[in-house]
């Protein structure tokens, strides 16, 4: 369908974008990949009337390295994710999660950073970024915040960046050396998850010396499975383990599944995550 | 080079190649007439005001706003147009007294589902259309809407307060009556006191046809005919249908179906919008151009089967069967459609399938609901029963402990038996059940399979296997017009086709059916070329404009080959009949001594002999031609099939069940279809594939569902799953070959086969990898939240919850403008 008209601006620096945020305030919407915004715009579920188009940002591309962590720009599309040598070196979970996102076409125009500030709880980033503790570097007028993991999502589509500002960049610490596995339960194969269970395990040999677990669809928000990780911290079996899987936990219900049936599916997903994790 | 004789030059046969389709370079790469792509100068836009809710009482239409919109032309509602817009028509009235509710293209008072249209826009740019369609101001006062056919049987809540009754008609099938076998009720009634009696019964969920190409037409009224452009499979009867409704002569109206981007029967239909359109050209004079968006077409293009079917089937205790009784209730949504109620009815011929019942009885009641109107799609009818019977097949073979194939063989019309007279009363030609059955197992490795199957259940697997039959056969071809007669439908069934000789000895080839992206210019294209020894480059097919292709009836129930193919045969034929006497005079030789052969007329035993384009061309300047001759080679044929065409086959499933997660995944798929002699292998494979894909689909992936307030919620391909080919495997699809009686070319269609066969073999599969856990049936599609319910909790896995998972977040409440919420 034709979405209402707007203007369009594509500022070249994230000042530039800042000030047209602060200008236009709420009748702005910012245009990462548009994979979210365009159906948004094209169903006529939102009518901005100013469209910030980051594209023209390069300052806002690419992963780097920053020593104890590596530094993803918001606006890196997912395909260039998905490729990194650093990324798959030092967040191996984040590399397994985009492999699974959505179709290629998607992921070449889909960016890390929109993914995330559209904080859909059935998007394949959030529970990565969580489980691996990253920080969110959010600009704003009165300039540049750092909002870790647990404090970022807050709500179905609603995070800690506010109106008037950017996501710029996601700090990830170095999990170098890590397993990982990202286990996502689709119908067909270009779904959102209806459950996903992101897994990343410090060890050898089958042994689990560290261990994160991130759950994607469980919640309004990414959760952590902390209940289970806890356990397998503490050497309880695997199968003894992931049946905590869905402690504090609060799935939904519609077409793909009642909210029971996917705490259930949380817990088989978590042992297979984490086996798989752990090179099992 | 040793002088070994050539044999003599014999032409390349082009009937069984696999010839690239002609078609294929325009279509795939959208270069091509699509109705949206056409453009004419001055050209409106419609867009409509849909209602977002399933049943209200309209209290009031404010368009002020709207009208002053900019570049806004028109604001129309039902009242405006009046008796211009037609009705859309019910060409099946199933029983003489169906209850059939007056169909207007816009709702006049009260809306009847979600979707349905309340007023049209007419501005200069889509755009503009669009933004002004958002400031019609529409009150509803809403009505409680009767969702389910359950719900609607009980009669409590009313679709049409107006008709006092949901139930539409009920029409009744009876062997007994009908003098085709006995009595199923006795025959049950024995089998309960010694032998088998198998009851079930079974949810055909509701399906969206989901073609490719949204709808949309364009309509010019600037000419001595007004043109209608439309994304439609009928253009013939979409001419009649707006001439009868309208008042408007046929002959002052010409429609064009130009590249359509597939249909499934999705696109069998007079629309709403076609008429509206049709009416706002007329009273604007201004061509106007509609089309449909995604979400649009999800609510308000026609949806596909819904049915609950109640199943008995009686067998003596060695799996002999003795009797079957259908009791369907179908949904026809809020109208009935142009096919409507007929379309469960062309599955009452179907239910006994390939098999030797004695007795049999079937009934459907339709029934009326505030939800989309359904009709055709893809089989139509015929899935629905081949479901049905080939679900029951597998259960008796449970019940009894054999093998799903040893109940089929027993039962199953012998290859010797042919033609044979069901219990339906239908006649099947020909068809080898044995051969088809042997080869699919052996491709399949049935036995290794089912060795496997074993193993994993004596281990205990946690994946555990199933396998899965379909022995299918269906009714296409339709259809001999008396037979359509006979059972009350508003139209005949027979085709038409002319050859036209042109003087530059090329061929053109016009044919009434009109395809929708099957193939026909290219597979006819064969039959022209081996028919009349002309290259196969050297044919053009036409077809989808009343202008050109006067007469027809379409493209639908794998009816284009069967019957329009020999219509073209035929006309073919009395080209070269018409041109032999000219041959004969210009070769000056006695007609009996000329004979046709391969392109040429050959003066028998001599060297001379003239090709037909060489006639062609002596027909064109006509300078010598017999004495008194019409100067014309050109032949019309026009054929009524005598009977239905039955193609069959064998396919095999094997799926995959993770017992932890009910998630389901196909290990194996084999078929082997007996569809008469091949035009074109890849074209056919084409069908095959895509066909299975779809069915595979209805029982795995798709259902549109509504929730308690009759909105569809999947109404986007987010919630409404089709499969891609990232979801399928690759197939194995074999033939054999019983060639067809009752056509010269031995045909049988195909276009609806793989989606009839795959359905049953997929969920009999699944409850075979699961039926040593309790499980019975489990309810399409087989989702793998119902697939863990019927192994956890007993039962077919029950009803989905009625909700979408929101990916997309609406900064303003949805369903507040006068068309969100009904997918504008
Ligand atoms: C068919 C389809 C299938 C998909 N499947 C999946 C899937 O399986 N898994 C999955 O995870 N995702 C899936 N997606 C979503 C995809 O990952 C999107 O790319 C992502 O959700 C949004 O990223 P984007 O760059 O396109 O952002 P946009 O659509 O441009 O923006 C999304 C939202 O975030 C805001 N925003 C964007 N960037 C910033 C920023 N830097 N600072 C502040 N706000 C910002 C925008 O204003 C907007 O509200 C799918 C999308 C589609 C269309």
């Amino acid at each position: 369908m034709i979405p209402t008209a707007f203007d369009y601006v594509a500022p070249t620096t994230v000042e530039d974008a800042l000030s047209a945020l602060a200008t236009h305030g709420d009748d702005a919407k910012i245009l990462a990949g548009g994979q979210s915004l365009l159906p948004v715009l094209r169903m006529r579920l939102n009518a901005p009337e100013v469209v910030i188009d980051l594209g023209k940002i390069e300052s806002l591309r690419g992963v780097r390295d920053d020593g104890d962590a590596i530094v993803i720009g918001a606006m890196t599309p997912h395909s260039v994710v998905g490729s990194d040598p650093l990324v798959k070196e030092h967040a191996l979970l984040i590399h397994r999660a985009v492999e699974h996102l959505a179709d290629e076409q998607i992921r070449h125009r889909g960016t890390f950073g929109g993914a995330l500030a559209h904080a859909d709880p059935a998007g394949d980033l959030g529970a990565p970024a969580l489980a691996l503790g990253s920080s969110f570097v959010i600009a704003g007028p009165g300039g540049t915040r750092t909002v870790p993991a647990d404090e970022f999502f807050i709500d179905l589509f609603e995070t800690a960046i506010g109106d008037d500002e950017i996501l710029t960049e996601v700090r990830i610490p170095k999990h170098t050396g890590w397993g990982a596995h990202y286990e996502k339960f689709v119908r067909v194969a270009h779904q959102w998850p209806i459950v996903a269970v992101a897994a990343t395990v410090k060890g050898s040999g089958g042994s689990i010396e560290d261990v994160a677990i991130g759950l994607t669809n469980m919640g309004s928000t990414p959760l952590r499975a902390r209940a289970a990780e806890d356990a397998l911290r503490g050497g309880q079996d695997l199968a003894a383990a992931a049946e905590l899987a869905d402690q504090d936990t609060n799935p939904p219900s519609d077409l793909n599944g009642e909210s029971s049936y996917r705490r259930h599916l949380a817990k088989v997903l978590t042992r297979r995550a984490v086996t798989a994790a752990a090179g099992g | 080079m040793t002088a070994v004789a050539n044999p003599p030059e014999e032409m390349a046969k082009e009937i069984g190649r696999d010839r690239r389709r002609k078609e294929d370079q325009r279509l795939i790469t959208g270069r091509t007439r699509w109705t949206d792509n056409l453009s004419i100068p001055g050209t409106l836009h419609l867009a409509m005001v849909r209602s977002p809710v399933a049943h209200a009482t309209i209290t009031s239409i404010d368009t002020t706003e709207a009208a002053a919109s900019t570049n806004v032309v028109a604001v129309l509602t039902s009242e405006d147009l009046g008796e211009s817009q037609g009705v859309c028509i019910n060409a099946w009235p199933i029983t003489p007294d169906q209850v059939t509710p007056a169909h207007l293209p816009i709702a006049n008072g009260r809306v009847a589902f979600a979707g349905e249209i309340v007023a049209v826009v007419v501005a200069r740019t889509a755009a503009e259309a669009r933004d002004a369609a958002e400031l019609v101001d529409v009150d509803y006062e809403q009505l409680p809407a009767v969702l389910g056919i359950k719900e609607a049987l009980k009669d409590e809540v009313l679709a049409h307060p107006d008709l006092g009754t949901n139930k539409s008609a009920l029409w009744v099938f009876d062997s007994e009556a009908a003098g085709t076998g006995g009595n199923a009720d006795d025959a049950i009634a024995k089998a309960r006191t010694d032998g088998i009696v198998i009851e079930r019964e079974f949810r055909q969920q509701r399906l969206i046809p989901a073609f490719m190409e949204p709808r949309s037409v364009v309509v010019d009224p600037t000419g001595e005919q007004i043109t209608v452009w439309s994304a439609t499979q009928i253009p013939h009867i979409l001419r009649f249908a707006l001439a009868a409704t309208t008042g408007v002569p046929e002959s002052k109206i010409r429609v064009i179906a130009p590249d359509v981007g597939g249909g499934f029967g999705g696109k069998l239909q007079q629309t709403p919008e076609e008429m509206i359109a049709f009416a706002v050209a007329r009273r604007l004079s201004r061509p106007v151009k509609y089309t449909e968006t995604r979400s649009e077409s999800l609510v308000s293009a026609h949806h596909g089967r819904d049915q609950w079917q109640k199943l008995t089937l009686s067998a003596e205790k060695d799996g002999t069967v003795t009797g079957l009784k259908v009791e369907l209730e179908a949904d026809l949504g809020a109208y009935v459609a142009i096919v409507g109620g007929g379309v469960p009815v062309l599955g009452a011929f179907m239910f006994n399938a390939i098999y030797k019942f004695p007795a049999y009885h079937f009934s459907c009641q339709t029934v009326l609901t505030n939800t989309t109107w359904t009709d055709a799609y893809r089989g139509a009818g015929r899935p629905e029963a081949t479901f049905g019977i080939e679900r029951m097949m597998d259960e008796l073979a449970a019940e009894m402990g054999v093998d799903p194939f040893v109940v089929r063989e027993k039962n199953w019309i012998k290859h010797e038996e042919f033609p044979f007279t069901t219990v339906a009363g239908l006649e099947y030609d020909s068809g080898n059940y044995e051969i088809a059955t042997a080869k699919a197992k052996e491709i399949f490795g049935y036995d290794e399979l089912r060795a496997e199957q074993k193993r994993r259940r004596d281990s205990g697997d946690p994946v555990q296997l199933g396998l899965g039959v379909s022995t299918f056969t269906e009714m296409c071809g339709l259809a001999p017009s008396r037979v359509l007669g006979s059972l009350d439908y508003g139209a005949g069934g027979w085709e038409h086709a002319s050859v036209r000789m042109l003087a530059t000895g090329k061929v053109e080839v016009i044919t009434g059916a009109s395809a929708h992206g099957q193939g026909h210019e290219t597979a006819f294209s064969q039959i022209v070329a081996d028919r009349l020894g002309i290259p196969f480059d050297d044919i053009e097919v036409l077809h989808g404009d009343t202008q050109i292709a006067s007469k027809g009836l379409d493209t639908y129930g794998s009816r284009s080959l069967v019957v329009g193919g020999e219509a073209l045969v035929r006309a073919a034929d009395k080209v070269i009949e018409k041109a032999l006497p000219f041959a004969a005079h210009l070769l000056e030789a006695s007609v009996d001594d000329v004979k046709f052969h391969e392109g040429r007329f050959q003066v028998v035993g001599t060297d001379a002999g003239m090709a037909l384009t060489e006639v062609a061309t002596a027909t064109f300047t006509a300078h010598n031609l017999p004495d008194g001759a019409e100067p014309s080679i050109d032949a019309d044929a026009t054929f009524d099939p005598v009977n239905f065409n039955y193609p069959h086959g064998t396919h095999l499933c094997a799926m995959e069940v993770d017992t932890e997660t009910g998630a389901v995944k196909m290990r194996k798929y084999t078929c082997v279809d007996d569809i008469g002699n091949i035009i074109n292998p890849l074209i056919v494979s084409g069908q095959v594939h895509g066909g299975l894909v779809q069915g595979i689909a209805q029982a795995l992936w798709e259902e549109a569902v509504y929730d308690d307030q009759g909105t569809l919620v999947s109404g986007s391909f987010v919630d409404y799953l089709l499969p891609t080919a990232a979801d399928t495997i690759s197939f194995d699809v074999d033939h054999t070959t019983t060639p067809a009686t009752t056509n010269s070319l031995g045909t049988k269609g195909v276009g609806e086969a793989g989606t009839i066969a795959s359905t049953p073999a997929v969920v009999n599969a699944v409850v075979d990898a699961i039926r040593h856990l309790g499980v019975k049936d489990v309810q399409m599609p087989c989702t793998p939240e119902r697939v863990w319910n019927a192994i956890n909790h007993g039962g077919a896995g029950g009803a989905t919850e009625a909700a979408a998972m929101p990916h997309f977040e609406p900064d303003a409440e949805p369903g507040t403008s006068s068309t969100e919420g009904a997918g504008a």
